[in-house]
């Protein structure tokens, strides 16, 4: 699988291009700013990208602005997106396009190789994959009547199909049964009117656009 | 010699005077209309090296183009002044050196001088003679007090105009420190993030990598990386904590309400926010703002034991409203919790208000109001 790396700390991005060519991924072309890095991507069309939010020249949030550009233009390149901290509002403007084939986690997350390795694969098979922090931030910005409804587990177990997470990764991360799991996204699908479905993707769709996503422009002057 | 040299002073301003007045009121009278802002600060810094420099007074004039016609006329009434000085001062000490004068020629060639010897004269003449000299001696110390409080009075700024000035300079080099501070935080949290932050996650990484492929090395190996795995992942937690709190980098590319809903978020304690603010205020105003609610809410999560939080903002009138009230239980006192004070320290220090209100059981508001000009 081809990736370009944006990342403007030249450590870190010889670490990634490390940790990513060891298990197995084909770094063709890193960059260290969002201009040389949006020129790669066009020039080797990989098939995901993995950039950092803030970058030079002016360090605010050029990643993110590029990344922008990026599901525009080439929407079957996969994005994850790396940030120092997660803000709920970049989230929102990141999944404000069709919530597949997009990541958004912490850096820390790097550390815990085989999860981000997992994420990245995720995300580049056209899934999703959102930092559990993105996904707490966005659960309270918009706690509307439908979701005062759940329990508290069934809030957890949500929180986690937004991460992108299988039913049988949540019941291990819940130390749980799959089938407890499985009566837990019912309890939520049929609280949230939800449609019920078997792919995994088509659950994360079905909760960001519960959440508010995917479907172009959002007020969020209302919480 | 006090005595002395007071005599000596007073008598070199008023023989000096008229040149003085003469010059200064030529330049006011032909220049003054042309430009005004030049020869009336041209004519008082005369003025004012004539008194630091014949008797030792300093005098304030007022800044380059301020108050120009009272100065105007303080040069025009002091030239009459010292030219009525000269006149009674030369003049006095003239006639009194007259009378002398004839005295002494008159003891010198007796018999030239008709009257001398008459004995009218001889006692009139000296007595006159002396209360003249006297009366130069006072005349020009008078006239030179006279000048120096016409001067004190019209030509120095007045007390309200002095402290105007000041005040004005301070509010400016306040909000340069303010500014300079708040630049400050900004550069330390760009350089962690660039530094420390990256290469800590770059530590945790390998530390990762390593703690993946050496998975069946020796147990007690695998036990200090893992330790050592999970210190670097704390304290990249905890440094991002600390980072964030410095200034949080959303809060210069995406305003107020990304950065609030950032910490609201975050907040154990449910947050409603609104945000209505159609114009953004300035970096250092958005900066206080944003660390006003984000303090009044860790108070709130540490003492108040609410179940909700509201925030709201907006602006009019050119001010930044801010207002944050919770159900808990109250009993907050400015007077006591430092970070109250920090709080009511910082909003002060852009020229802002902070009202507590926290009756024992509730509710909690905290009102802020900053300056959004532009």
């Amino acid at each position: 699988m081809r990736v370009v790396i944006g990342e403007d700390s030249v450590l870190l991005r010889d670490g990634l291009v490390r940790l990513l060519t060891a298990s197995g991924f084909d770094v063709v072309a890193t960059a260290g700013d969002a201009e040389a890095f949006l020129r790669l991507v066009s020039l080797h069309r990989p098939d995901v990208v993995v950039l950092d939010v803030r970058m030079p020249p002016s360090f605010t949030d050029e990643g993110l602005r590029a990344a922008l550009v990026l599901r525009r233009q080439y929407p079957e390149i996969a994005v994850l997106v790396l940030s120092q901290y997660v803000e709920e509002r970049y989230a929102s403007e990141l999944l404000s396009g069709p919530p597949s084939k997009v990541g958004y986690l912490l850096k820390d997350r790097i550390a815990d190789v085989g999860d981000f390795v997992d994420a990245l694969r995720r995300v580049a098979g056209g899934g999703t994959a959102l930092d559990p922090e993105v996904v707490s931030q966005l659960l309270v910005r918009r706690h509307r009547d439908p979701l005062e409804r759940l329990t508290p587990r069934e809030r957890e177990v949500l929180g986690l199909m937004a991460e992108g997470l299988s039913n049988s990764a949540i019941a291990a991360a819940l130390f749980v049964t799959e089938s407890a799991v499985g009566k837990h996204v019912n309890n939520i699908f049929a609280k949230l009117d939800l449609p019920p479905a078997d792919n995994d993707h088509r659950r994360v769709l079905a909760v960001l656009r519960f959440l508010g996503f995917g479907k172009g422009s959002q007020n969020f002057t209302e919480v | 010699m006090r005595l002395l040299r007071r005599i000596w002073r007073s008598t070199v301003m008023a023989v000096t005077g008229p040149v003085f007045g003469v010059a200064g009121s030529v330049a006011v009278l032909n220049a003054g209309w042309i430009a005004p802002r030049a020869v009336a600060a041209m004519v008082s810094k005369w003025y004012r090296r004539r008194y630091a420099d014949l008797i030792g007074v300093a005098i304030t004039v007022p800044a380059p183009g301020e108050q120009i016609l009272q100065q105007f006329a303080f040069h025009l009434l002091s030239a009459l002044l010292s030219l009525i000085a000269f006149v009674v001062v030369v003049g006095s000490w003239a006639f009194s050196f007259a009378g002398f004068g004839w005295l002494a020629f008159g003891w010198a060639r007796p018999g030239d001088w008709l009257p001398y010897g008459d004995p009218v004269a001889m006692s009139v003449v000296p007595v006159a003679a002396t209360l003249l000299l006297v009366l130069g001696i006072v005349a020009a110390d008078r006239f030179t007090a006279l000048e120096l409080a016409l001067a004190r009075a019209m030509l120095e700024p007045n007390r309200t105009a002095v402290l105007t000035q000041r005040v004005d300079a301070l509010t400016e080099s306040r909000a340069d420190v303010v500014d300079a501070a708040d630049a400050e935080r900004r550069r330390i949290e760009r350089d962690l993030h660039d530094g420390a932050q990256q290469r800590l996650v770059s530590l945790a990484m390998n530390l990762g990598m390593a703690r993946a492929s050496l998975a069946d090395a020796d147990p007690r190996a695998l036990e200090a990386l893992t330790a050592a795995h999970d210190e670097a992942k704390l304290a990249l937690f905890e440094l991002r904590d600390l980072v964030r709190g410095l200034h949080p980098a959303v809060l210069d590319d995406r305003g107020l309400d990304a950065a609030l809903s950032g910490i609201a978020a975050r907040s154990p304690v449910p947050v409603r926010v609104s945000v209505t603010v159609p114009r953004r205020p300035s970096r250092t105003v958005e900066a206080v703002a944003y660390f006003v609610v984000a303090e009044a809410l860790a108070n709130v999560a540490k003492h108040a034991g609410a179940r909700s939080v509201e925030v709201r903002v907006s602006t009019s009138d050119g001010r930044l409203h801010l207002m944050i009230s919770d159900d808990g239980r109250g009993g907050a006192d400015p007077a006591r919790g430092t970070g109250l004070r920090g709080l009511a320290q910082r909003v002060g220090s852009v020229d802002g208000s902070l009202d507590v209100s926290s009756p024992l059981g509730g509710p909690t508001v905290i009102r802020a109001e900053l300056p959004c000009e532009s």
